[in-house]
């Protein structure tokens, strides 16, 4: 019995379970979700195992061979990704134990949040294109309703701004889907490579391209695509948007749009070219928008796009230490950002407020939030030794090494415009003068200290994952290999 | 129908021919549900029409009497159980070593118990997707509601 399915099965059957049973027994849909993510954190984790020396999994959903049935396919690239969104996921559901008694209904956001985590596992693990449509449609509505779950004014705003233009999104996507199973007459990923392969690209490649970077890049929040996130993140319960920012928008954007680009189409030097230039965009813009926020959540938001902007700045280069950086830094944003997100959440918590001007000396009040909340800071503004200096270093050696000055250089100025606004945040946040106000708060709750704690240390450990190569190695290796991926995966199911 | 205090709905002819009608519309989407495999349509378009046949009891009679036949919670708990029953019909493909494996006998194609465990995903579907609809109306309906009390 193979562990593929159960990526998608476990969230699934939570979710439902919850839903079913979470209405009667109170404590029950904790344990339930808590389960749930541990269970698939762990199997993720195993598969790491299983993909070692860039061996690669491919599973036939009810025995049917894959270019007529659909198939799972495991490689270096799902796994990286697997690890990610489940790690992430279980201590985002560590922290909700404490922090959703805010709301009511903690059942109905744990059915959600699970339906969400099992459309971005099917996202990573699915080997079919349609297939992929479908979680990533699972995923994204889950994430409409749970924007709007505080049912506010502010919140159903942002919900339904997200939601029209993450449809239009969808609907892009679809239609690419569509014209390229019209151009290959089929809908297996691999398959579609090796087609592609045979009859060479068409002129219609050409326009199905920007229909992909168009829907993906939406999902991605990269820049000129954006304009959801700013309003959808700080609208969220915090742990959503730990989720939103930390995971989906790399599942359903990043990898998606990787996948597709590098392995069934495959990347030539001009969309090379349009990948860096999005990603320096991104970066840019992101952190200029960013600076001047006073809303902590809003201003966490517009760093969500700028260091996206990394992301596939590093990826675009194409280089093997580009694509490496470009990869690591993936996993150290889903960890500080997931962090900055819960603390933000901690303050909203106990102060009831996300403004930085009436904030101030929450460090002597909230002293583990106050000290998590400063190594992730360092870490997003590249400060050594936290993770986010390593992958940034990579990122802009890799520019360099490739002749990209101009890029190396706009990633060092968001980089220190980086710093500069996380050092607003620390000190009008949580140092300085004490707001009369706030003289009687309290630290957090366990599970939310619990949860930020950890995420601190991988924070603080995370440039160890550069000694032991399999984990990045394995994903760098994917992307490298490019439409080779069709042939490979094409084997592996004989 | 006696005439209670609380009685909405539209008028005489409307709910004199529903209640002629409705009967046959569940039949009927039952009928589409459950010979899925054989004729055209299958768990959705058959859940579909057996959500509309509680959806025209709201629209004649009001929604008092459709809630009285299921009931939110009842739909809650049908919609989680169709979605149940069609995970662990996947799950139990294991048995013969794939996820989602056709692992009950294929009988003789083109009888009502064939095809193995497709007529059973259609009626875990049908749960699914009869009960999610008449749920999505209802909730539109007490939006409704809630919007017109604030005026």
């Amino acid at each position: 019995m193979s562990i593929l399915p159960l990526f998608v099965a476990i969230p699934l059957a939570g979710a439902f379970l919850t839903s079913l049973l979470g209405r009667r027994f109170k404590g029950l849909p904790d344990i339930l979700s808590n389960l749930c993510t541990a269970s698939l954190c762990v199997i993720s984790i195993v598969s790491i195992g299983m993909v070692r020396g860039g061996s690669t999994l491919v599973y036939k959903l009810g025995g049917w061979m894959p270019p007529i049935g659909i198939s799972l396919v495991l490689d270096g690239f799902s796994s990286f990704m697997l690890v990610t969104v489940n790690l992430v996921a279980l201590l985002v559901n560590i922290y909700s134990i404490n922090y959703m008694l805010r709301y009511t209904a903690k059942w109905k956001f744990y059915t959600l949040f699970l339906l969400m985590i099992a459309g971005m596992n099917g996202v990573v693990i699915t080997g079919d294109l349609f297939n992929l449509y479908v979680f990533l449609e699972i995923a994204a509505i889950a994430s409409y309703a749970l924007v709007a779950f505080g049912i506010e004014h502010e919140e159903l705003e942002a919900s339904f701004k997200y939601a029209v233009m993450g449809s239009i999104a969808s609907s892009f996507i679809l239609l690419g889907i569509i014209f390229l199973y019209s151009y290959t007459s089929t809908l297996n990923m691999a398959d579609i490579g090796r087609v592609l392969l045979d009859k060479g690209p068409g002129r219609i490649i050409g326009f199905i391209i920007p229909m992909f970077i168009f829907g993906f890049g939406l999902k991605a929040a990269l820049v000129p695509f954006h304009a959801w996130l700013p309003d959808a993140h700080p609208a969220a319960p915090a742990p959503i948007s730990a989720m939103l920012s930390g995971v989906l928008i790399k599942s359903l954007g990043v990898y998606a749009l990787c996948r597709i680009l590098f392995n069934v189409i495959g990347v030539g030097e001009s969309l090379s070219l349009v990948l860096m230039f999005l990603g320096a965009i991104s970066m840019v813009v992101g952190v200029f928008l960013a600076v001047g926020q006073w809303d902590l959540k809003r201003l966490l938001a517009y760093h969500s796009i700028s260091q996206i902007g990394y992301v596939i700045l590093g990826i675009g280069l194409g280089t093997p230490l580009g694509i490496l950086g470009g990869l690591f830094h993936l996993f150290n944003h889903s960890i500080f950002k997931s962090l900055l997100f819960l603390n933000s959440g901690s303050v909203e918590y106990a102060t009831g407020t996300r403004d930085l001007q009436k904030m101030g000396g929450l460090a002597s009040k909230m002293p583990v939030t106050g000290t998590t909340n400063l190594i992730a800071s360092m870490s997003i503004a590249g400060i050594p030794p936290f993770n986010g200096f390593w992958s940034k270093l990579i990122i802009i050696i890799a520019a360099v090494q490739a002749g990209r000055f101009g890029y190396a250089f706009w990633a060092v100025l968001a980089s220190i415009l980086t710093l500069a606004s996380f050092m607003k945040v620390m000190k009008y946040g949580f140092y300085g003068k004490l707001n009369e106000a706030f003289n009687n708060i309290k630290e957090v709750p366990l599970f939310m200290r619990l949860s930020v704690v950890i995420l601190a240390i991988i924070c603080v450990a995370g440039g160890l994952l550069l000694l032991n190569g399999i984990f990045l190695e394995g994903a760098r290796d994917v992307l490298l290999n490019g439409t080779k991926y069709a042939a490979v995966v094409l084997r592996a199911v004989k | 129908m006696s005439k209670g205090p609380k009685e909405a709905g539209m008028t005489l002819i409307v709910k004199t021919i529903t209640r002629l009608t409705v009967g046959l519309i569940l039949l009927y989407g039952i009928y589409i549900v459950t010979h899925g495999h054989l004729t055209p349509g299958g768990g959705f378009a058959g859940g579909v029409i057996i959500a509309l046949s509680f959806i025209h009891l709201t629209l004649a009679f009001g929604k008092e009497v459709a809630l009285k036949k299921l009931s939110k919670e009842g739909t809650s708990i049908l919609d989680s159980l169709g979605a149940l029953i069609f995970l662990a019909i996947a799950i139990l493909g294991f048995t013969g070593g794939y996820f989602f494996l056709n692992f009950i006998n294929k009988g003789v194609p083109f009888r009502l118990l064939s095809a193995g465990i497709i007529p059973l995903c259609n009626i875990a579907i049908a749960l699914k997707v009869g009960a999610g609809l008449f749920a999505i109306f209802m909730g539109l309906v007490f939006l409704k509601i809630l919007d017109k009390d604030k005026k």
